[in-house]
């Protein structure tokens, strides 16, 4: 046993996955598209930060650092694109949420409901906490924070997280 | 991981390649018909913004046809209420035309300035930023509708915002008034009290500069004052909810908008007003002690002379020494 890290979940339990190049591309573009151009027709859709999900989704699903801070720069850098806020804003946030999810993901059982909820639900904070840093102290705008409001978009976010992750588990390729 | 201990430098080589691809792409900047955009933005816009027109337009599609050879129950019923309607209406724009002439013929004599609506553009509502730390919106209307920087966008209810950017023929970035960054010229309607409507990162409107001293009740309208030269003076912006002592002495005005702000599909944006002087060719000169004097109380009129009577008490008057 000795030079094997132990964890939670053993190494042999924790399995690697993969997604196709389109899948990696046009997944991102879709949903942050969609969160952007569809709560003008549908507004229930506007509490959700379907790029947060999907950063963590990848994350732990491919659990390489590496890969998870690629992808959280990548579609962090995507939504800064959609605001008039200056670049990085979301991309730093999310680049620390890819390589947090993606570490976590490699030590500890990911494909339970209740841990997707809670990971998401600490993600969320985290990523807000880094927005609003980065917007207050960086920027300089005014930034506002209600912590019930906020609690709320946590919840409902980890409850899509549940139900969206194992939707796209059918997109995983097994390494 | 096996792939990223292979590919190592493969991935080194693309993620340095990446950085430094974005990095130019935030300092390039690509000229529009309206000035200069960053690639960045402009590449990205320009790729998302035609599917969701497409998807907009479909659903838009689907819409008139529900709506104008399916969904037809109880049209006979509603056409002729409003039929009724339409006359009432009629009636009151009569009425309302009559003013309106009054009111233009009052300001032509006291020489004002007006700010005209020349032109203005429908467009269509097809995005957001999708944040709730940046509050836009995206048109389908661009440089090739006369979009420009800075032009104000309503709806027939008041103010929406103005356009931050135009991407190209058929895209425009608008900035609500409820956004952080934006700012107002307002007028409390009653009272002719001026301020700066602005946003809130919580997508709040308040009022500013409005001294302590001053009453602002609830309910009081707001409309813009044409300060900020971009709006039109008179629309309106909203309507004061909360009225508290603020800071540096200035109260506290929370305002609730007169458009619903998170609900909008279609506006307009003004891409033409000019600064007039008013024509006074047409109007019959009036001495201004004239319209005065049908303004203010004055002594009742005593009662006319019938015809016949009237010949006769000239004449008597002109007997008195």
């Amino acid at each position: 046993m000795r030079g094997i890290r132990v964890s939670y979940t053993s190494r042999e339990q924790v399995e690697v996955y993969r997604f196709s190049w389109p899948v990696s591309i046009v997944l991102p573009l879709l949903l942050v598209g969609l969160q952007a151009f569809a709560p003008v027709r549908l507004p229930f859709l506007r509490p959700f930060d379907f790029g947060l999900l999907l950063t963590i989704f990848f994350a732990i699903s491919r659990r390489s650092p590496v890969s998870g801070l690629i992808t959280g720069a990548g579609i962090g850098l995507l939504q800064d694109c959609l605001t008039s806020t200056p670049f990085g804003v979301f991309g730093i946030a999310k680049t620390l949420v890819g390589y947090g999810a993606s570490s976590i993901g490699s030590t500890i059982d990911v494909e339970n409901p209740s841990t997707r909820f809670l990971m998401t639900f600490v993600f969320y904070v985290l990523h807000l906490g880094v927005v609003l840093a980065i917007e207050h102290w960086l920027v300089g705008q005014p930034v506002h924070f209600n912590l019930g409001h906020e609690a709320g978009m946590a919840v409902v976010n980890a409850l899509m997280a549940v139900f969206l992750f194992s939707l796209l588990n059918r997109l995983k390729i097994r390494v | 991981m096996n792939f990223f201990k292979r590919q190592k430098n493969a991935v080194v080589l693309a993620a340095v390649l990446l950085v430094q691809l974005l990095a130019l792409a935030v300092q390039v900047k690509r000229q529009t018909p309206t000035g200069p955009v960053t690639l960045l933005r402009l590449v990205a816009v320009s790729t998302l913004s035609p599917f969701e027109r497409g998807v907009i337009y479909m659903g838009m599609g689907a819409r008139h046809m529900w709506n104008n050879y399916i969904d037809l129950i109880h049209v006979r019923q509603e056409n002729l209420q409003l039929k009724e309607e339409f006359e009432k209406v009629r009636l009151a724009r009569l009425r309302e035309l009559e003013d309106a002439r009054q009111a233009h013929r009052l300001q032509s004599l006291l020489n004002f300035k007006e700010n005209w609506m020349d032109q203005t553009v429908a467009a269509q509502v097809i995005g957001t930023s999708g944040t709730e730390s940046s509050r836009l919106l995206y048109l389908d209307k661009g440089a090739r509708d006369g979009i420009k920087v800075d032009q104000p966008v309503i709806t027939p209810d008041g103010v929406v915002g103005k356009v931050l950017a135009v991407f190209g023929d058929h895209v425009s970035q608008v900035l609500l008034v409820s956004d952080a960054t934006s700012g107002v010229g307002a007028l409390l309607l009653s009272s002719r009290l001026q301020g700066i409507v602005k946003g809130s990162p919580n997508g709040e409107l308040t009022l500013n500069y409005i001294m302590g001293d001053e009453n602002v009740p609830a309910g009081e309208v707001i409309v813009t004052s044409g300060g900020d030269r971009i709006f039109p003076k008179g629309l309106p912006i909203g309507t004061v909810t909360k009225v508290g002592m603020g800071r540096n002495l200035f109260l506290d005005i929370r305002v609730k908008p007169a458009v619903p702000l998170n609900r909008l599909e279609e506006v307009l944006v003004i891409t033409s007003q000019a600064a007039r002087e008013p024509d006074n060719a047409e109007l019959p000169r009036v001495r201004a002690s004239d319209i005065l004097s049908q303004h203010l109380p004055g002594v009742p009129q005593p009662a006319a002379p019938s015809p016949s009577n009237a010949p006769a008490n000239a004449n008597q008057g002109a007997h008195k020494p």
